[in-house]
């Protein structure tokens, strides 16, 4: 009962505190709206207007469509149309096109018949990765005008012959905005969670309050709750700020439970947390305590959690090491309860990960702290 | 009974022995100071007997309580306060004052009583929602002073409390202290201050991690008997010193202000005569010259040197 007492006084008291700095207010509430801004506009892996160079060696009625729709495509913009696949290499050596679209003589006739095709498409691979999205727009397109012209055919006859071999599950707009935000999430959590906790320990430590609370009738387990417990706040403030601008601004669809989404984040913020509480213990300055977080923890974890790059295209040796990570977790759970609206019943074995994580890294902390004292 | 017993009391770090087997008692309603230059090893002591350091050896008993046994115990019936008096800067007067009042479980009626008692005690009533950073020394270090003795604790620990405030709130803060014994409240407190030493009751000097020294102030002077400390006032300072070194009934000498104190292993007078024969033979012009009571720093300076010896 006293305990309980001791914890709310530790709580206003560091509630105060964090009023009472102002950047670190800036820090808590600005720095993630600009964040998911910033990763919402500017960050995003959609293409637009890629430049297209077509080699229409068929000059049909067949031929001039696919180029009408190319160029209907807010993601292309046709630059040329030539009419021998030999002209296209200067536009995509000299950058003037990214994509080449080849069209075989007689494609219009054999469409007509309703003999299969081959289109061929060159990419300029420089940049690797708007080139892989501009490559998928183009096969969805090719894709969709197969289907168009499959379902204007008399019934009874043949299909015509471009045949739609990708399809996009769940994110079907392709839009790279619906896939970031949730892992922006991910990450502000982590980063402003785990450096403020470690930061506001290490601090006392430096002041000598923490001395001070040392010789009072404070117990270990109620100084670490009084102190884990208002970031852990922050960090539902910061949920609830992040969803509020992801859903009513970006329209990032949330399709899951919201309940499971606070409850799982509560279960991910024992891991930042308790990783908080770890770094304080080995780091006498808030300094060392914010380089130690940011570069043994935040940075591995943005590389190899699959918040940027996708965990199926890193080497075989690499691919273990992530499931030590807890961001991976949760980022699997935020994309799984945004997009694809999932529940518990499919997200146990993460969320079980999650929880083992999060035990194990603040018994770990927690035992580091009180030999300390010794 | 005592208010604190230490017996032995020792703090290794790896081969650093920085408490050597320290043995003393302090008296209920004592005021005890611990005299020492930086590095002495008082502040070790003293976080030892506040159970947050382990000893290596020996014991510490504060309030009948082993500190070896039940640290925590311990922390329930002392006050605690350091050299950096540790406040929460971002906290107002009136809010730090209630977060250790919490923290020490204490509520309602006796909150109230205690938050007006430390305002009062500290000269900070009309000052209570000023922020503790923008508080000057001497208020903040008389906040931190009640703030620790809000649970109205029977002993109180003050290592170095009065480090780098001015002189006239050194005065008030000790008034404070003066207080507090009067009220039978057992205080220990640390400082490298001499003249703070004369308001203690029983004095410790500690060096090198030992006990070099312990007894009242004039207890400690008097262990000067049988020698004589001559104050100089010399035209040249340097040459008499080095006149009187070459003396060989001259112990020591030491140079305070602008006068040169020797310790003469003779009676007043006639150390006093030769001293002075020996001066004006040498061509040194004396101004002044006399037998002086032997000051703290006297003793200080003999019980260090003879503790490194």
């Amino acid at each position: 009962m006293s305990g309980m007492r001791r914890v709310a006084v530790l709580v206003w008291k560091e509630l105060i505190e964090l009023k009472e700095d102002r950047d670190l207010f800036g820090i808590v509430i600005l720095a993630p709206i600009l964040q998911l801004f910033m990763l919402g506009y500017a960050a995003t892996t959609d293409v637009r207007d890629v430049p297209v160079v077509v080699a229409d060696a068929d000059r049909s009625v067949a031929s001039r469509a696919l180029v009408a729709r190319f160029n209907a495509s807010p993601n292309f913009t046709i630059v040329d149309v030539v009419t021998s696949p030999n002209e296209l290499d200067p536009y995509l050596e000299r950058g003037r096109a990214w994509i080449a679209l080849a069209i075989p003589p007689g494609y219009g006739e054999a469409l007509g018949r309703g003999t299969p095709q081959a289109l061929q498409v060159i990419a300029d691979g420089s940049d690797a990765n708007s080139t892989n999205v501009a490559i998928g727009y183009a096969t969805n397109l090719i894709a969709g005008y197969a289907q168009e012209l499959g379902a204007r055919m008399p019934a009874g006859s043949v299909t015509p012959g471009i045949e739609p071999r990708v399809r996009v599950w769940f994110n079907s707009r392709l839009d790279s905005r619906d896939f970031m935000i949730p892992g922006v999430l991910a990450l502000l959590l982590l980063v402003i969670t785990t450096n403020l906790s470690s930061m506001g320990i290490v601090r006392e430590k430096e002041v000598g309050t923490l001395e001070q609370l040392n010789v009072t009738p404070l117990r270990r387990w109620e100084l670490i709750v009084g102190k884990l417990l208002p970031y852990a706040l922050v960090g539902m403030v910061d949920v609830c700020l992040v969803l509020a601008v992801a859903v009513l601004w970006f329209q990032v669809p949330l399709r899951g439970s919201v309940t499971l989404l606070f409850a799982l984040t509560l279960v991910y913020l024992m891991s930042t947390l308790g990783l908080g509480l770890f770094v304080s213990t080995i780091s006498s300055t808030q300094q060392q305590a914010m380089m130690t977080t940011i570069f043994f923890f935040l940075m591995p974890m943005i590389y190899l959690s699959g918040f940027i790059f996708p965990i199926e295209n890193m080497p075989a040796v690499i691919q273990p090491l992530t499931y030590l990570l807890p961001l991976r977790y949760y980022l699997v759970i935020l994309r799984s309860i945004f997009l694809k609206g999932v529940g518990l019943e499919t997200l146990w074995p993460d969320a079980l990960a999650l929880a083992a994580w999060g035990i194990a890294i603040l018994s770990l902390a927690v035992a580091r702290s009180t030999k300390r004292e010794a | 009974m005592s208010a604190i017993s230490v017996h032995d009391l020792t703090r290794r770090f790896g081969d650093f022995v920085a408490v050597d087997r320290l043995t003393f008692e302090v008296r209920e309603g004592e005021i005890f100071g611990f005299l020492g230059s930086n590095g002495a090893g008082k502040s070790t002591a003293i976080r030892m007997m506040c159970g947050l350091l382990k000893p290596s050896g020996g014991t510490a008993t504060v309030g009948g309580i082993d500190v070896g046994r039940d640290p925590e115990g311990v922390k329930r019936r002392i006050g605690y306060m350091s050299q950096r008096f540790s406040l929460y800067e971002r906290l107002t007067v009136d809010q730090n004052i209630r977060f250790f009042a919490g923290i020490y479980g204490l509520r309602r009626d006796r909150l109230e009583t205690r938050r007006r008692f430390v305002l009062e005690m500290s000269g900070l009533q009309s000052r209570e929602h000023v922020r503790a950073a923008d508080l000057a020394g001497g208020w903040r270090q008389r906040l931190g002073l009640g703030c620790a003795i809000l649970h109205e604790p029977p002993i109180v620990f003050l290592d170095e409390p009065t480090g780098g405030v001015d002189p006239v709130s050194r005065r008030e803060f000790w008034r404070l202290i003066d207080g507090l014994s009067a009220r039978g409240v057992t205080v220990l407190v640390t400082t490298h201050y001499l003249d703070e030493a004369e308001h203690c009751h029983r004095v410790a000097i500690i060096h090198g991690g030992r006990l070099a020294a312990l007894g009242t102030t004039a207890e400690l002077k008097r262990a000067f008997h049988g020698r004589t400390i001559i104050e100089v006032h010399a035209g040249r300072p340097v040459d008499a010193m080095r006149l009187l070194d070459d003396m060989p009934d001259v112990e020591k000498t030491s140079v305070f202000g602008t006068a040169v104190h020797a310790v003469v292993s003779m009676k007043p007078g006639e150390a006093a005569r030769t001293i002075r024969e020996r001066l004006e033979g040498g061509g040194v012009a004396v101004t002044r010259l006399g037998p002086v009571e032997p000051s703290l720093e006297d003793v200080f300076l003999d019980v260090a040197e003879r503790a490194t010896q």
